[in-house]
This record gives structure tokens, sequence and C-alpha cells, in this order.
């Protein structure tokens, strides 16, 4: 069975890596400099499959710091920042959608 | 209430200290995440979409005032001050740090509280019914039996890696309030011809891509046999269950692939040949174990104090919730109080710190320090004199768990979906919040009558939709969140697995079509007090399809 | 890969042969099942121990003729949630009444040690070097076991696993777990299995 690492990855725009922050589960973005960020738009954004394939693979040895890496599609916005690219990275990156009864309607 | 000896306390210790190693071992990186993964999912631990999710169990749904203190102590101080009850009885906190881990559990595990084998390919927790010890239609209390095999199956050298998760639960009345069909192995306390008690046997029940009902492989095995013939199905289980796919492991596969009497052969087999060992109950065994559950000492009170009659005629909120969150009690003057976890706007099943801390008190006073954990996700306060249940109810109402939507539509088992959960396609949260809220006027509620609706925002249908008098399953079309509908599941005695009744519809829909099925329901029940589950019996599914798909 | 015996790293005595290998004389040899079954009368005229590798997906009642001349068994964890070899382990140990060597191999780490000494394992094949060296700490992780001990009478076993020295709990752990061969066992007549007596452990 092929390695994750060895697999083709096929990316159909832009993209991040992603993962979970060891130590409290904190979704974290993969920066240009190797390190990581909780917040989205500091993510290193690439449209190559290889480069984000090289990105995967580091965040994948990161193994102190990082826990399930993988690659997720980001929106860009005319004003060049990042946004989730599908629901599941929107509820990643901003929390829970469901109404606290804690907070007032 | 079953107390723990030092022998339960140190094994709990031992798994704490065990685990903190584990844990120390993974945060300098001696251990990586592919050899730490499968020791902290048998710990519970899960890594979710924004966290660690801790998974403590509850065993067969008991909890004690301090336990339930000791959970709104880690809710406030490891997590973000609430906890979600699940439909297997068990607890959950959503926003664990794995640093703060090895503290939680300490402090969890001073409680009698621990994580053991709420994940991981090994027995979960034995679930009950809620009304354990108390109901009146029991043969005898299923919890005894549900901790005599707790015990012998944790941390069990030889049931730790098996091909899949294994759930049983225990029952001991015919009316099923366990969903004991559902279950990989059920047994059911029932009275043989001769007088004798012991089990019903069923194996091979279960939900998800592949959903079964169990079938009965054991008509009546004698309570002596008891963990010699679990060990015979599980060691069946554990050789040759299949572990190439992940999808077709469980237990509910080989019974099915090999037939349920070819099953039931190569258990029966494997049996005899271990139930003269040291398997046979040992009587004074079961009395030791049987012996550490506390039963309250209740007081000879007459059922229906004049004084209850007159609240309820002073107070028609209260009337309304006596007729619907109270139930009969074994014991004369007492009843059985459900807690509804599923307010107007709140999240299914999700109790705060201060509600918890709140239930542990009022538990004190008025349930001699106990609290069930139903399968519904509500909570329960087994032992209430009926004396004291209007002022129990004036304190319940006040911190938000006496909403009188027990049973009805509005009472929505849900899974925490794609909120939460990292395994999920779909959100069933919000759902529920639209359904319920479109369904919050009690009158039309209680006209609606007991609906179940079962709520799972993937395949995994951790929140029963099969088994739904609506169900509804959340799948992912093209990056949107659809959801399948299904009608006519039911998870007691007479268990059924619900009928799709069309194509999915998106998200901004599931409240209309709801509302539509209910509408039906209305229209064509042959009497008012002809259950939603009983008309769609009668009916079958057409009349309801054609009206959700007239317009879609 | 380091071999942990009775809580040591030691020298694996036992050499693996092939198939088509000749059995070299008072060498104690491992073979494998396919060759036990196609050659055994031959094999077992060989003076020194014989053991055999057993696949972890074959009934271990097939190795029911010749469990009094094997040594040694090996049963394997080919990844270790893998865990059918522990149903093997146990069935040879308490319905087959076998009292050779029991060996683990495959993947075998640190946190399954206890399980696998519990089960009836004397001998394993440790995948890490830093595991095999942290034996003794791995398995002396815990002194209480809820599943019954060779007496079978649990309220009694407890008291006597509670009161245990937790030094002594490599000795404990092995105690607390494998049962004797039951007289009523499938194989009670063949190996002798009338005793109650405990088991024996291997010798080497």
């Amino acid at each position: 069975m092929t390695s994750p690492l060895d697999q083709k990855l096929k990316i159909a725009g832009p993209v991040v890596v992603t993962a979970n922050r060891l130590t409290d589960g904190a979704v974290i973005y993969r920066r240009a400099d190797g390190g990581w960020t909780t917040v989205l738009d500091a993510a290193a954004v690439t449209t190559s499959a290889a480069v984000a394939q090289e990105h995967l693979a580091a965040a994948n040895i990161d193994r102190l710091r990082a826990v399930g890496a993988y690659v997720a599609p980001v929106k860009v916005a005319t004003d060049g920042r990042l946004r989730p690219g599908n629901l599941r990275e929107f509820i990643r990156s901003t929390g829970p959608t469901t109404i606290d009864p804690r907070d007032p309607l | 209430m079953y107390l723990y000896d030092e022998l339960d306390r140190t094994l709990v210790a031992e798994r704490v200290a065990e685990f903190r190693d584990q844990v120390a071992r993974r945060l300098s990186g001696e251990l990586s995440e592919d050899e730490f993964k499968p020791l902290r999912l048998m710990n519970g631990v899960y890594l979710q979409l924004h966290a660690y999710m801790l998974r403590i169990a509850i065993p067969y749904g008991t909890l004690s005032s301090d336990q339930l203190r000791m959970l709104a102590h880690v809710a406030r101080r490891y997590d973000r001050g609430y906890g979600h009850f699940t439909t297997r009885q068990n607890i959950q906190f959503h926003w664990i740090k794995l640093a703060e881990l090895p503290e939680a559990m300490a402090d969890l595990a001073g409680a009698g509280l621990h994580g053991m084998q709420t994940s991981g390919n090994n027995v979960r927790n034995i679930t009950t019914d809620q009304w354990a010890g108390v109901a009146p239609d029991e043969i005898e209390d299923p919890r005894v039996w549900a901790e005599l095999i707790r015990q012998h199956l944790t941390l069990h050298p030889e049931f730790s890696f098996m091909p899949r998760k294994f759930k049983i639960a225990v029952g001991a009345s015919r009316h099923d309030r366990a969903a004991l069909r559902i279950h990989d192995l059920a047994l059911r306390l029932l009275r043989n011809g001769a007088g004798e008690t012991g089990f019903e046997v069923m194996v091979g029940g279960g939900l998800g891509r592949t959903p079964f009902l169990a079938k009965t492989i054991k008509p009546f095995l004698h309570k002596r046999d008891v963990l010699s013939y679990v060990e015979a199905v599980l060691r069946t289980y554990n050789q040759f269950g299949r572990r190439d796919n992940i999808w077709k492991a469980r237990i509910k596969i080989l019974v099915h692939d090999l037939g349920a009497e070819a099953f039931a052969k190569e258990v029966e087999a494997e049996w005899r040949a271990i139930k003269d060992g040291p398997l046979a109950l040992d009587p004074a065994v079961f009395a030791e174990i049987a012996g550490r559950f506390r039963y309250p000492a209740y007081e000879r009170l007459d059922d229906n104090p004049p004084a209850l009659g007159e609240a309820r005629r002073a107070d028609r909120r209260f009337d309304g919730w006596m007729g619907n969150a109270v139930a009969n009690h074994r014991i004369p003057g007492y009843a059985i109080v459900t807690l509804s976890l599923k307010p107007q706007g709140g999240t299914p099943g999700d109790a705060s710190a201060e509600q918890m801390e709140a239930i542990a008190d009022l538990a004190d006073r008025y349930s001699y320090g106990e609290i069930r954990v139903g399968h519904e996700q509500n909570l329960v306060l087994p032992h209430v004199a009926q004396r004291d249940l209007a002022a129990l109810w004036r304190a319940l109402d006040a911190i938000g768990v006496a909403t009188p939507n027990v049973g009805l539509i509005s009472d929505i088992i849900s899974c925490p979906g794609l909120d939460y959960c990292s395994l999920a396609n779909a959100r069933s949260i919000p759902v529920a919040q639209e359904i319920a809220a479109r369904f919050r006027n009690l009158d039309l509620a209680r006209d609606l009558g007991r609906l179940h609706i079962n709520i799972s925002g993937c395949i995994n249908a951790c929140g029963h939709h099969h088994v739904g008098h609506i169900g509804i399953l959340g799948v992912e079309k093209n990056g949107e969140e659809f959801y399948q509908i299904t009608l006519g599941g039911k998870a007691d005695e007479d268990a059924k697995l619900g009928a799709l009744i069309g194509p999915a519809v998106p998200f901004a829909q599931v409240a209309d079509v709801v509302e539509d099925i209910a509408a039906a329901y209305l229209e064509l029940r042959a009497r008012p007090d002809e259950l939603f589950v009983d008309t769609v019996k009668r009916t079958g599914i057409e009349p309801f399809k054609e009206r959700v798909y007239a317009t879609r | 890969m380091p071999l942990v015996n009775a809580g040591h790293i030691v020298e694996d005595r036992y050499v693996r042969l092939a198939d088509e290998a000749p059995l070299p004389d008072g060498v104690p040899v491992i073979i494998t099942g396919q060759r036990l079954l196609a050659d055994a009368s031959e094999l077992l005229r060989h003076a020194a121990p014989i053991g055999v590798v057993w696949p972890n997906d074959r009934r271990v009642a097939e190795l029911e003729p010749w469990l009094d001349e094997l040594s040694l068994i090996t049963l394997i964890f080919p990844k270790f949630r893998d865990g059918r070899a522990y149903s093997q382990a146990r069935l040879l140990r308490e319905q087959y009444g076998f009292r050779g060597e029991l060996r683990a191999t495959g993947e075998v780490l640190r946190d399954q040690f206890l399980f696998l000494m519990r089960a009836g394992f004397d001998s394993l094949e440790v995948k890490k070097a830093a595991d095999a060296a942290a034996f003794a700490e791995a398995v002396g992780r815990y002194s209480a076991f809820y599943q019954p001990s060779a007496g079978g009478n649990m309220p009694i076993a407890r008291r006597r696993q509670l009161s245990a020295p937790k030094r002594d709990t490599f000795a404990a752990a092995r105690a607390a777990f494998s049962a004797p061969p039951s007289a009523q066992g499938r194989l009670a007549a063949h190996s002798g299995a009338g005793e109650a007596s405990g088991l024996s452990f291997s010798t080497t």
C-alpha cells in the first residue's frame, strides 16, 4: 500500500497544509517558514501539487508539534486574504456553528 | 450504586499512571503518533476537529452525586464549562488538551471515573436501561450483571485487540428500554418455564453502514454460565471476525456471513470446552459484587400523597411536567424523574458545569445521591419520593432541565456531528435545534405524542438514526450538506430499521420536511392516541413520501 | 530483535529453519507450520528441541497431535492491533494444556507486554531494543487484575493479588492469569491435564 507520503497529490485550486497541535489539539496551519499558526490567513498557500506534497511531507515528520496533517482547500479573496475552502474547514477555523444558549439570541 | 473497593481503585490508578507515562513519551517524541494513537484510544482520547475529545465511561449509566460533581469540575477546569452525554450512557468533553489529560484523569480517578475502553477495539461501556433497579417491570437489577461482566472484560488480555469495537447491553424486562437489539451482544434476564432466571443471548446487532438487528443464539443461558458464554462469543469473534476491511469487521458481519445457526454452533463448541472451568460463576463471587451495590433505605410511603394532587391542580405547568417526565417506581410512594437535556435552543444532551453541580445537589436531597444517564441523552433521578416532586420540579425548572418534552418530537437524539466530530459529513446539532424550534409549542408537541427523532452526522450512526421513528442521516453531496430521511425505526423489543422515504434533502429543508411528516401523521392517524410509529406501520411510508416529495 | 524471556533479554537458542533446509544435528530449530504438517514424523525424531511458528489465521487445534513433542510454539502478531494470537495462546495453554515455551513475534511493543504475559506467553521477540530493556517496568505497571486466577476463586484471588508485593509483579502477572488445564478441557486426556497443578514454566 502506498505510503501517504508517496501518494501523488491532486489539487484543484489553492491549498494550505493544516493539522492539529499536538499539545492541545488546536487547529493549526503551516507557515512558509515551516512553523505553525492558528491564523488561516498567515498560512502558506500554494496551487502547486508538488509544493503541497513537500509541505505535507515536512509536516508529517514534525511529530512534536503537529498531528494528522493534510492538505485543505482555501479560497483567496479579492483582497488576497485566505478563507476556508469548504464547510469543514470553515468549522475548523471558526468553531462550532451551534447556537450557544449562553449567548443572548 | 456500586462501591469501588481497593482493587477497583488500584486498577484505575495504575491505568492513570500508565497513561501519564504514555503521554510523556508522546510529547517527547519517543512514541510516534501511530504508536500512541491506539494507546490514547484505549483511554477514550480522540482527536476531533478542534481539540482532543475525552470520553468518560459511566458504567451502566449510573453516577453518584460526587461523580457528577467531579464531571462538573473537569468541565470547568479542563474544558469549556460543559459536557455532552452520549447515546451509550457515557459523557464526552470536547475541548481537552493532551498535555492536561493526565491531570484530568487523575482527578477523575479520585471519583472512580475513567476513560478505559471507551474507544479502541475492545469491549466498550456495558449499557443498561436507565430505570434499572427501580423499574416496576424488571425481573432483577441488570446492573449487577453489567458490573460482573465489566470487571471481567476490563483490560482483558485476550480481548483488547479484537477486529473492531464490541458493545454489550443488559436488560431485565420484556419492554426493552436499553435498545438491546442494536448491540453486538445483548443479554436479557428472563424466567424460563421452570421458574429459573437466566439470560436470552442475542448477537450481531449494530448500525452503521450495514445495519443489523441482533439474533437470538441461545434462548436460555443459566446465570452460572454467563462469563464463560460471553468469553466464547468474544473468542469466536476475535479469531474469525474480519480484519481486512474496517466496514466489515464487526461481529454482525460474521454472524450474517456464517448464518446465526452456524455462528451459534461455533460458540457452543467453544463454550462447552470452558463452561466448567474457572469461569463458572461462583455464587460467592457474585454475592461479593452484588453486595457492593448500595440501594436506598426507602421509607414506607403511600402513593399519591394528597399534597401532590393539590400541587398539580394549583400549577398547570407542574401538572404538565408530571404527566410527561415522571414515571412509576417499583416502590410505593416513589417516582422516577427524567431531566430533559433538550431545552429550547440548547444542544441535545449537553449540560453545563453549573447544571451538573445543581443536579448533584438535588440528587443528594431528593434521590439518595444517585443519577442515571439514558441513551436518549437525558438524565434521570431514580429514587424521588412523590411528596418531594413539587419542590424538585421548581428546582429543576430553575436550572433549565424541566422542559416537559421527554419522548416528544423535540426530545431529539443527536450526535455531535460536523460541528465537533472529524468523522462527520454534515452537521446534526443545528438541524436538531431548528426542528426543536419549529415544535416549541408544547401543546403541539403533546398532540403529536411519543415521537423519537434520531440524527446522525455520518454513516457511523452514533445518533442511532436507523432506529428512530424519524431518522435523519447527514451526507455530503458536492460539498453541500444533504439529509436522508427514514421512517418507522424502533429501538425497543419490537426493534426495526427505518425505511428511506426518498432522495436526500438539503440542510435548509430538513425542518420543513419534518413539519410535513408531522402534518401527514395528524391527518393519517386513526385515533388521537395512535402513536406516530404505529401510524407509519399501519399506512406504510407511501403517504408520507408523497407528502414530503410532492413539492420537492 | 531482542528476545525477552522471563523478564530478561536472552540469546535465542533456536534457529529458524527454511522449509527446504535439512535439520542440523543437535540444534534446537523452529520450523514453519507447513513443514510440520507435511513432515511431522521425520521431524519429531530430531533429538534437539523442535519449535513451530504457527500462523494467526489457522486454528491451533491442528497442532493437537504434536503438542507433547513441541518445545516451543511461536505465535504471530502481524500488527500489534491484530490480536488473534492472544486467543491462540489461551487456547493452547488452557484447553490444550501446552506446557512448552510460547513465544510472540511480529509487532511486539512495550504496551502489549502485560497482556502478552497474562495471555500465557513466556518469551517475546520485541520489536524495539528500548522496549526490551523496559520490560520489567512495563510489566510492573499493574498489580490489580480482574480476571480469575489459577485458583478460580475470585474473592480469595483478589485478596491475594492485593497483598502480593509489587516487586514480584512478573510472577504475580503470570500466576494471576494463566489457569491450569481444565479437567474438562477439550484435550484433558491428551496432555495429561488431569492434575490441578499450575503451569510449569518452560525450560531453556
